[in-house]
């Protein structure tokens, strides 16, 4: 089959493709055509064209989007040498389901129950994303508990995050026990979810204004019981995994990124960290109390796979260290902002006051109004820079939504990251982008 | 030979064949649905999981039901696919796996210099279906044909997945079969025979002190066995060699487009093979039905059934406990593995096994004993094994990095 790049951009064929001269600006750049560029239609075309060339050997497999470790409905189109991926080009939109769209017809305090399914395996950080958006509309300053009550969840889901990581990317690399073990400790996290905010995903927890509940009776010993169990399981993926000749084998050198590559690719989180650049939000633009917390920003050295799983291991470790200072230094107070304009009042007063049960019934048809303007707000979620830009015409919903979503971002540096390597490897690199679907199609 | 087949062939001769032939299918079947709950079981247990649990006590009957599921569902032959090829493949992977389990000594009294013939029906017999004097060769064979079930599923397809899945099948094989037969020539070399039955029994005897076996995997000097293991597990494309089917990058390998009841004989077809290689090892290594000589046979013929289902079961446990412990290897590490290490490897050990057993018959006289010459050789052979190593291992680093040069890396770079 032959491969006829698209007649808009012109890429040779790998195979043809000169390497750039030494210090020109594009060296640094060595695999910019790792790209697949090419419709459906043409790929379709080809599919019936006959063999011209003998020595073209290529061929076009679509991965997904019903492949299983792709991560959900993620497609990608590779042209294949054999084993080795030459180019490739990644399909999204199997899962779109027009989020920011919705987001406009939702009320700022309904627009938490939307933006949290999106990134479904971190939602906390799509409501906290969202909630601090709209807070710096409305001009609100939240109390303190709340702000570490969302630093304390946001923590903890993002260790439920990367032990989610650490599952899929065992089960991708065919270990196939790493997949129930980081399963298990997941849910361990979701439990206690579960009991702070009645649901173990899509919370709608962290709401404009503050939370929506303050921390159950006994979460301290439920967190304390969490911290102290998570560091020997993290010990034994040691054992399992880090120490292991054929895991090391399968992710060292394996889907490497230039700093960069990675810098061009406006690639964020920890595939960023893993080329050596300490790029870390709570630490650079610190939001909540992230500068009152003592932690460390972990980078890799070589941008491979195994520098992705490493630091997502030890960021684990990490946020174990920020969620034990948290519950040290978890301060009294109320858990959301007495505005009254934001606040609904509470539940008790609805029994005796009239016009609490009114003011509670407009704030949750209605919605409250939030003056003109627009914001861009960033946090640093488990797979990187979770920004929202929030336009508001004044009304009680917002008149554009967007979010910057990490997943999608990070997905550009596949063919990158794959080029030239196996499908065994391609498989390694998409796992060590861990895209979430649903926040990439939003 | 079987001992009833020596003196003429009668028509109870075949009456006998025929059963036994019968009875190993059905402990073949009985022993491949055991294995699925097993691996099943313990895996499940492995991974914090309980397992089948429904159907029949401790679930072992979950295979069954599977098979009674998948034999009543559509059978999908895709439009691309060569139909005749698609069909035969099950088949071709199935019946090679039947026939390596005819060679296998399943029990008999191997002490005490007996050859373990049982008295059926005033007849002598092995307890195994087969014992041809090409034995252990026949394995070999039929291991390579097994590749051609798989290798045709992959290709009469006419899809992608599979069609790479045959091409790793394939070169799979053609790899590890070379270490295969390498580490199986080191047995064939200490035994002196290639029949299963010989090869038993020369294990059977009194070892080292009368406690210590007289097992092939101590007379071999370990190594053979080791690399008997890993090419075996590659061989029955287990994992962490399992890339034939690896789910996670060919979402079902060579097996993708089988559906319903092909598919399962493509399934009973590798759990029987895991059994019959366990067996295989047992026998070639592990002395079989024989167990250690210094505790007897207490249970008369039954011991060497007893002893042989024990060192089976260990054998099954370890390529479970393989399966939840190891990461997949890649393609290339797993070509490298086998070329690189595990063929000279074995190849260095025969040879060294070759020159000891020369220099005990004391024909050589470069000293003035045959322990001499034995420790001479043995010296030499070491010698000659550490150099070689040290050539292959240089010229592959130099390979390796003209490799990377040539594809543009800097020199000062690559080491």
């Amino acid at each position: 089959m032959t491969i006829t790049p698209d007649e808009t951009v012109t890429d040779p064929p790998r195979a043809l493709r000169t390497p750039e001269p030494a210090g020109g600006q594009l060296h640094r750049l060595p695999r910019l055509n790792s790209v697949l560029r090419m419709s459906e239609v043409q790929a379709a075309e080809l599919a019936d064209q006959p063999l011209e060339d003998e020595n073209d050997q290529t061929m076009l497999v679509n991965m997904g989007p019903s492949h299983p470790s792709t991560h959900g409905v993620l497609r990608l189109m590779l042209e294949m040498d054999g084993e080795i991926v030459r180019r490739s080009k990644p399909i999204i939109g199997y899962l779109h389901t027009g989020m920011e769209k919705t987001g406009e017809s939702l009320t700022y305090l309904q627009g938490g129950t939307n933006v949290t399914r999106m990134d479904y395996a971190s939602p906390l950080f799509n409501e906290l994303v969202f909630s601090l958006a709209t807070e710096q509309l409305l001009d609100v300053e939240i109390p303190p508990r709340a702000t570490w009550i969302r630093m304390l969840m946001c923590e903890m889901n993002r260790i439920a995050s990367h032990l989610l990581f650490m599952a899929t990317n065992g089960m991708d690399l065919g270990a196939v026990s790493m997949m129930i073990y980081g399963w298990r400790e997941r849910e361990q996290v979701l439990r206690f979810f579960e009991k702070v905010s009645g649901l173990r995903m899509n919370h709608n927890y962290i709401r404009p204004g503050g939370v929506a509940a303050d921390l159950p009776d006994g979460w301290r010993d439920d967190v304390l019981f969490l911290m102290d169990m998570l560091p020997p399981r993290l010990e034994e993926y040691d054992i399992l995994m880090t120490g292991q000749p054929i895991w090391r084998e399968r992710l060292q050198g394996v889907g490497v990124l230039s700093p960069e590559e990675a810098l061009a690719l406006s690639v964020t989180g920890p595939v960023l960290r893993s080329t050596g650049i300490a790029r870390d939000i709570r630490k650079d633009e610190p939001y909540l109390a992230y500068d009152e917390v003592d932690f460390d920003v972990l980078v890799g050295s070589y941008g491979d796979s195994y520098d992705c799983y490493a630091i997502r291991l030890n960021e684990i470790r990490e946020s174990i260290r920020i969620v034990r200072q948290i519950v040290e230094n978890m301060p009294k107070g109320d858990y959301r902002v007495q505005d009254t304009k934001v606040t609904p009042p509470p539940r008790t007063r609805i029994d005796e006051s009239m016009e609490a049960l009114i003011h509670h019934f407009k704030i949750f048809t209605e919605g409250f109004k939030v003056p003109e303007g627009e914001v861009y707000v960033a946090v640093e979620s488990p797979r990187g820079e979770l920004g929202c830009y929030l336009v508001s015409d004044g009304s009680a919903v917002p008149y554009r939504m967007h979010i910057r979503a990490p997943s999608l971002v990070n997905l550009q540096c596949l063919p990158h990251k794959m080029a030239d390597g196996l499908v065994a490897d391609a498989v390694a690199s998409i796992s060590s982008v861990d895209p979430i679907m649903g926040e990439v199609d939003r | 030979m079987d001992p009833y087949l020596l003196d003429g062939v009668d028509f109870g001769d075949v009456v006998l064949s025929v059963a036994k032939a019968i009875l190993a299918f059905v402990i073949c079947l009985v022993a491949t649905m055991f294995m699925v709950w097993f691996e099943r079981k313990v895996v499940s247990r492995l991974q914090n999981r309980i397992g089948p649990n429904t159907s029949g006590p401790f679930g072992i009957l979950q295979t069954l039901m599977d098979g009674i599921k998948l034999f009543f569902k559509e059978d999908n032959i895709p439009k691309e696919a060569d139909p005749f090829v698609f069909r035969l493949a099950p088949y071709l992977s199935l019946i090679p796996a039947f026939l390596t389990f005819t060679l296998i000594p399943l029990g008999g009294d191997f002490n005490n210099g007996n050859d373990g013939a049982v008295t059926v029906f005033g007849r002598e017999t092995f307890l195994q279906v087969a014992d041809p004097p090409v034995g252990i060769l026949f394995f070999l064979a039929m291991s390579s044909l097994g590749i051609y079930g798989i290798m045709l599923a992959g290709w009469a397809s006419g899809s992608k997945y599979p069609l790479l899945g045959s091409v790793r099948a394939s070169a799979q094989a053609i790899s590890y079969e070379a270490a295969l037969g390498l580490s199986l020539a080191a047995v064939v070399l200490v035994t002196g025979g290639l029949s299963m039955n010989s090869i038993v029994m020369q294990q059977a005897g009194e070892g080292f002190g009368g406690i210590i076996p007289n097992f092939n995997i101590i007379v071999t000097g370990f190594i053979p066995f080791a690399v008997f293991l890993i090419a075996g597990t590659a061989e029955l494309n287990r994992p962490p060699f399992d890339l034939v089917e690896a789910e996670q990058e060919l979402v079902g390998g060579f097996h993708t487009e089988y559906s319903g009841i092909r598919f399962a004989l493509f399934f009973l077809a590798e759990f029987m093979n895991t059994v019959t290689m366990a067996a295989i090892i047992v026998t070639l290594f592990f002395g079989g039905p024989a167990g250690p000589a210094f505790l007897g046979s207490t249970l008369g013929w039954l011991t060497g059934m007893f002893w042989f289902l024990l060192k089976l079961l260990v054998f099954l446990f370890a390529f479970v406990w393989f399966r939840a412990s190891l990461p997949r290897f890649r393609y290339d590490q797993l070509m490298s593995l086998g070329w690189k290490l595990l063929i000279p490897l074995s190849l260095g050990w025969l040879l060294v096994l070759a020159g000891i057993r020369v220099a005990r018959n004391g024909d050589l006289g470069i000293a003035d004993s045959a322990f001499g010459d034995t420790l001479i050789v043995i010296g030499v052979a070491f010698a000659i094994l550490l150099i070689g190593m040290y050539v292959l291992r240089s010229a592959m680093t130099n390979a390796r990095r003209d490799r990377l040069i040539a594809a543009g890396f800097n020199p000062r770079e690559v080491n």
